[in-house]
């Protein structure tokens, strides 16, 4: 049952021939063997679980059923759920309770979903292999000595261990979609402004967004019309109509043109990795596509200017993390500032810390010029390099990852290398683009992802190419070794 | 460009964080790494370049200004480490 796709599930569920409580307590017991391993989760909901499964089985024998009422799911510990911690990974939250839920958690819950489960992240978002967590690491399910990506790493080990038919994780700066090609799995960063950012704890606001993760890009597709659409408790949310994904998929990709920019192959590519990605690419032209190569001549400015915007953002947003009002307060506080001050120092672990401090210093009076307003220039120059790149071709293509999964404790003690894993996402969490990772195949047995980044709001553009490649090759139907 | 150990004891009090002084070298150093390797944006000409604050191509939306909260105080201080009679308690802040 584990094996089964949502789009599968929901046949099932639909037909009869499964229940979802059937189905939750597979999933529910799979957790139980195979998380220890992982640590993948860092609440198991299993009674609210069990009653929103029974709930949707009254609404499938009732015939009010949709797509995903039945569907077992696991939220990032970073959306807010009523009633359960949500401890965004962190110390600071390790008590939190939320009095409400997030805007996409409202929707899978109106949707019919049900929620397995808090998936473990790295602190507040900010890491690129699930290391920095309150709640200790998450391992990769392909090599339990690897890291799973981040931030959203629990999120994809328990996708591609099957514990959960999807999960939904946040991507900043490639948080959805690093994890999901070093675990194997489809994930997909909607246009800034698709997904509904209200109950979703806030690191970089202007750069933050909500995605699916799953084994394919039919999956991603099913959850992010549940996800999707604006929201009037997001100032950010964009007034757009939702389009229907799943019928979307069946385009085919004869005359598509995909860019591959050179500077996506710069050095310190893996050449499994490259490899990888030419062997995909050539699948994908044998299906109509033409692949041209472009220029994006900024790219190499990316993650510099990204390391001056979202931490600046960060130290805004975290400054609501005082020890007043919920969240974790410091013991026998002496007077207001030490309440304050232990409070954030002994709540934070040090690369939020660490962000933290770069983000006040590059907002601080002047600095703020040279470096956050620079940053913001950058990002316009960034952003114009897509623009032009996409007056010629459909979408931009690459690895999504320059390496496969590093050992667990590689990187922790050089940040600089750490930020480097996200040299070829966080373009688009920039310029606002949507993009998706899917899984095109193996280097050293272990996952690569491909990647490809659309003009604003072509999700249905990029989960069709994605969904077309997935219809002739299998590297998304792969279980890890040990988790079948 | 190396921060000195004063720099950071400055950040680290607008944030509102404490570092030991055994710590300090550490942030010091880590903290000079990454402005260093942020500093490549100054190879960039962004003479004339408009910042870029956000993607879209949107300014803040308004709504009529009528009442939609409801007072749900009791819910969030239910979480809150202390709480009386409605307010937030925190050490004395006036003399």
């Amino acid at each position: 049952m584990h094996e089964l796709s949502i789009a599968q599930i929901g046949e099932r569920l639909r037909s009869g021939e499964i229940s979802s409580e059937r189905l939750t307590r597979h999933f529910l017991d799979r957790i139980e063997a195979f998380d220890a391993r992982l640590n993948s989760l860092i609440t198991v909901t299993a009674d609210s679980a069990l009653e929103q499964a029974r709930r949707a089985d009254e609404r499938l024998s009732a015939g009010d059923a949709g797509p995903l009422t039945g569907v077992p799911i696991i939220h990032k510990d970073i959306f807010c759920t009523r009633g359960v911690r949500t401890s965004c990974g962190s110390r600071m939250l390790d008590n939190f309770i939320s009095p409400y839920d997030a805007t996409v958690v409202e929707r899978f819950d109106r949707a019919g979903a049900v929620c397995l489960g808090k998936a473990n992240m790295d602190e507040f978002a900010m890491g690129s292999s699930n290391e920095t967590s309150y709640y200790g690491p998450v391992r990769n399910p392909w090599d339990v000595e690897r890291v799973p990506g981040g931030s959203s790493g629990g999120s994809a080990a328990s996708v591609a261990a099957r514990l959960a038919a999807g999960a939904t994780g946040t991507d900043t700066g490639g948080s959805i979609r690093q994890p999901a090609a070093l675990c194997g799995i489809t994930g997909l960063k909607p246009t800034y402004g698709r997904v509904s950012r209200w109950g979703m704890i806030a690191f970089a606001s202007s750069l933050d967004q909500g995605g699916p993760l799953a084994r394919s890009a039919e999956d991603c597709a099913l959850m992010l019309c549940a996800m999707a659409g604006h929201d009037a408790s997001d100032s950010t949310s964009a007034q757009r109509e939702v389009p229907d994904y799943p019928a979307e998929l069946g385009r085919s990709l004869a005359g598509l043109k995909i860019g591959l920019p050179r500077e996506y192959f710069a050095e310190g590519i893996d050449p499994g990795v490259v490899e990888t990605i030419f062997a995909a690419l050539e699948v994908i032209k044998g299906l109509g596509a033409e692949v041209v190569d472009i220029s994006l001549p900024n790219a190499p400015l990316a993650v510099p200017a990204y390391y001056v915007v979202a931490p600046a953002e960060c130290s805004s947003n975290l400054a609501r993390f005082d020890g007043v009002r919920y969240g974790y307060r410091c013991e026998n506080p002496r007077d207001l500032h030490d309440l304050y001050v232990r409070s954030r120092s002994e709540g934070f672990g040090d690369e939020v810390k660490r962000r933290i401090m770069i983000g006040t210093y590059a907002l601080s009076s002047g600095y703020y010029d040279a470096y956050y307003l620079k940053a913001q220039q950058i990002r316009r120059l960034i952003s114009d390099d897509f623009e032009k790149a996409f007056e010629t071709v459909d979408v931009v293509a690459g690895p999504t990852s320059p390496t496969t999964a590093f050992r667990l404790g590689e990187r922790v003690d050089d940040p600089i290398t750490m930020y480097l894993s996200d040299v070829n996402t966080i373009a688009a969490n920039l310029a606002g683009l949507p993009a998706v990772s899917m899984p095109a195949g193996f280097s050293e047995r272990l996952p690569v992802g491909m990647q490809m980044i659309g003009n604003y709001f072509a999700e249905a553009k990029l989960l069709g190419v994605a969904h077309q490649y997935q219809q002739h090759t299998d590297w998304h139907l792969g279980v890890p070794p040990g988790f079948e | 460009m190396a921060l000195s150990p004063e720099d950071v004891r400055k950040i680290a009090e607008l944030a509102r964080l404490s570092v030991d002084e055994a710590e300090i070298p550490g942030y010091v150093r880590s903290l000079s790494d990454i402005l260093d390797f942020v500093r490549q944006m100054n190879d960039a000409d962004t003479s004339g370049v408009i910042p870029m604050a956000h993607p879209l191509p949107m300014s803040q939306p308004l709504r009529p200004d009528v009442v939609t909260e409801t007072d749900q105080r009791d819910a969030f201080q239910a979480i809150s480490p202390r709480v009386d009679r409605g307010h937030f308690l925190v050490p004395r802040v006036i003399e």
